[in-house]
């Protein structure tokens, strides 16, 4: 216990970088998602296929290939840079670039799949009323899609607080690698520091999950 | 469903629309030609397609010695979690419905707490755990320990909706004709469930042999080491190597996918089984099960 609160403020440095992790490549991720996903229901047939191609192939991978990829491939090998002293930034923007790839995927079958719920005569509806493109999707089917959307994007933002402890096998130092360290400094209190990181994580997602759960079921569309 | 073409989002298209998509068609293809165009100059500076770094690839002592080995451990670690991941899930996920609060409540908190921690962080402590125990942990346990205590969690809640979702009167009808409560569980509730559920569980089994490339951070021999350690450290062709290596997982997990969504076809269409697949999947997380 004491070796937990005489590391406290590194302990809570390392979940302050598994935050920004979190928080930076979950809003990139949202947003390349959005666009994966408007691809794949555009009337296009070479966006749709490249979409496709793009979730298939990134939905596949491992997550530990895909960073590694970026780390050592994009990182050492393509020499991406973000910064040309501080290594520990540079892996940082790396593996966000790794992490948002991946979710992005993910998001993309969340968005689509929450359009995809809406029934076909909601918008038939909508366009016999006259309502122009725009219009549908704003008033009719957006609202719709968006409130199924809410508990899976919640348990997709969830697992993606877990998923950032991969970003050390480029060697991020984030929760997981920093209580490998710990466990290096402190052998003889391996128990309360794992005890200590878990319960960080679990401080993490619960609230999200609780909050994510709620508004689904306050917004939910009865049908 | 939708009748050529036309869909929630749009109508069926008619003449001025269909000059439009083409259009569209023709510059959104432009686009994503010049956005391949950029990425395949940019490694071809690098020298990144030359033949020398791929040429290792077509030769039969690369794979033999170098990549079938990690694959093989890769399946050896997967296939062992696997088995004890459904062992660890079918305990727990029956053991959170039981009427006794003192097995409920415990296996509620263990499937809980392990669901919220990440794999990696149970790698490293199975490693530094078992030491202290005075035990030596290979990799391969601590990367076969990771895998079954998260995947085993996760199942279990898969195992538990599955449970759920079998209508009440299945259960009600096996104790009517006097079977006892675990009777009813083996012959009459767990295999329905697991029916209903089969296309979730192998979603996780998906998401199970992913993660074995986590044993890549502990340093475990398997696919994704050979791929960007072993193979690059011999030839010094890193991006070739790791792009050869995801093939070789998109190749395996597509494949499993595809037996996932054949399985759910033909469960869909079995009159055997009451309980509905597709409900039973909304519960357990569905779509969202293969990130993690």
């Amino acid at each position: 216990m004491e070796a937990v609160v005489d590391e406290l403020p590194v302990i809570l440095g390392a979940f302050w970088l598994t935050v920004k992790l979190t928080v930076v490549s979950g809003v990139i991720s949202l947003i390349w998602g959005i666009v994966l996903a408007a691809m794949r229901v555009s009337p296009l047939p070479v966006l749709r296929g490249a979409g496709a191609l793009y979730v298939n192939v990134l939905r596949n991978t491992p997550l530990t290939l895909i960073i590694v990829f970026c780390g050592l491939g994009l990182g050492t090998v393509m020499n991406v840079q973000f910064s040309r002293d501080d290594l520990s930034l540079n892996s940082f923007w790396l593996s966000i670039i790794g992490l948002s790839a991946y979710t992005a995927a993910f998001v993309c079958e969340v968005v689509r799949s929450g359009i995809n719920t809406v029934p076909l005569g909601q918008a038939e509806a909508a366009r016999a009323i006259g309502l122009t493109f725009l219009q549908t999707l704003r008033l009719v089917i957006l609202p719709q899609a968006v409130r199924t959307v809410i508990a899976p994007l919640g348990s997709l933002l969830n697992a993606l607080v877990k998923n950032t402890t991969v970003a050390a096998a480029i060697g991020v130092m984030e929760a997981a690698l920093r209580m490998k360290n710990l466990f290096d400094a402190h052998g003889d209190a391996i128990i309360p520091i794992f005890l200590g990181f878990a319960a960080g994580f679990v401080v993490l997602t619960l609230p999200m999950n609780l909050l994510s759960g709620r508004l689904a079921r306050r917004l939910a569309v009865v049908r | 469903m939708t009748g050529r073409g036309a869909g929630v989002l749009y109508d069926v298209p008619g003449p001025r629309a269909r000059l439009r998509n083409n259009v569209l068609t023709l510059a959104s293809g432009l686009v994503l030609l010049l956005v391949a165009y950029f990425v395949w100059t940019k490694y071809d500076e690098k020298g990144q397609w030359d033949g020398k770094l791929w040429q290792p690839f077509l030769r039969a002592e690369t794979w033999t010695e170098l990549i079938l080995p990690g694959l093989l451990n890769t399946l050896t670690a997967a296939a062992v979690a696997a088995v004890l991941a459904l062992l660890f899930g079918a305990a727990f996920g029956i053991a959170r419905l039981s009427d006794h609060r003192w097995v409920r409540i415990p296996a509620a908190v263990v499937v809980e707490a392990f669901r919220a921690v990440p794999v990696l962080m149970l790698i490293f402590f199975a490693q530094y755990g078992g030491s202290l125990a005075g035990l030596v942990v290979t990799e391969f346990a601590a990367v076969v320990f990771g895998l079954t205590v998260y995947n085993g969690s996760v199942l279990a809640e898969i195992v538990r909706a599955g449970i759920l979702a079998v209508p009440r009167g299945q259960a009600e009808a096996g104790s009517a004709i006097g079977l006892r409560k675990n009777q009813v569980m083996r012959l009459i509730l767990l295999p329905q469930a697991v029916t209903a559920m089969m296309p979730a569980i192998i979603s996780q089994l998906v998401v199970l042999l992913k993660d074995t490339a986590l044993g890549f951070v502990v340093a475990y021999a398997d696919l994704l080491n050979a791929g960007a350690r072993v193979v690059p450290a011999n030839y010094a062709n890193l991006i070739p190597s790791v792009i050869v290596i995801a093939v070789v997982y998109i190749a395996i997990n597509l494949a499993l996918g595809y037996l996932a969504t054949w399985l759910e076809r033909r469960s869909r269409h079995s009159r055997k089984i009451t309980a509905d697949p597709a409900a039973a999947e909304v519960a357990a997380g569905g779509e969202v099960a293969l990130m993690s």
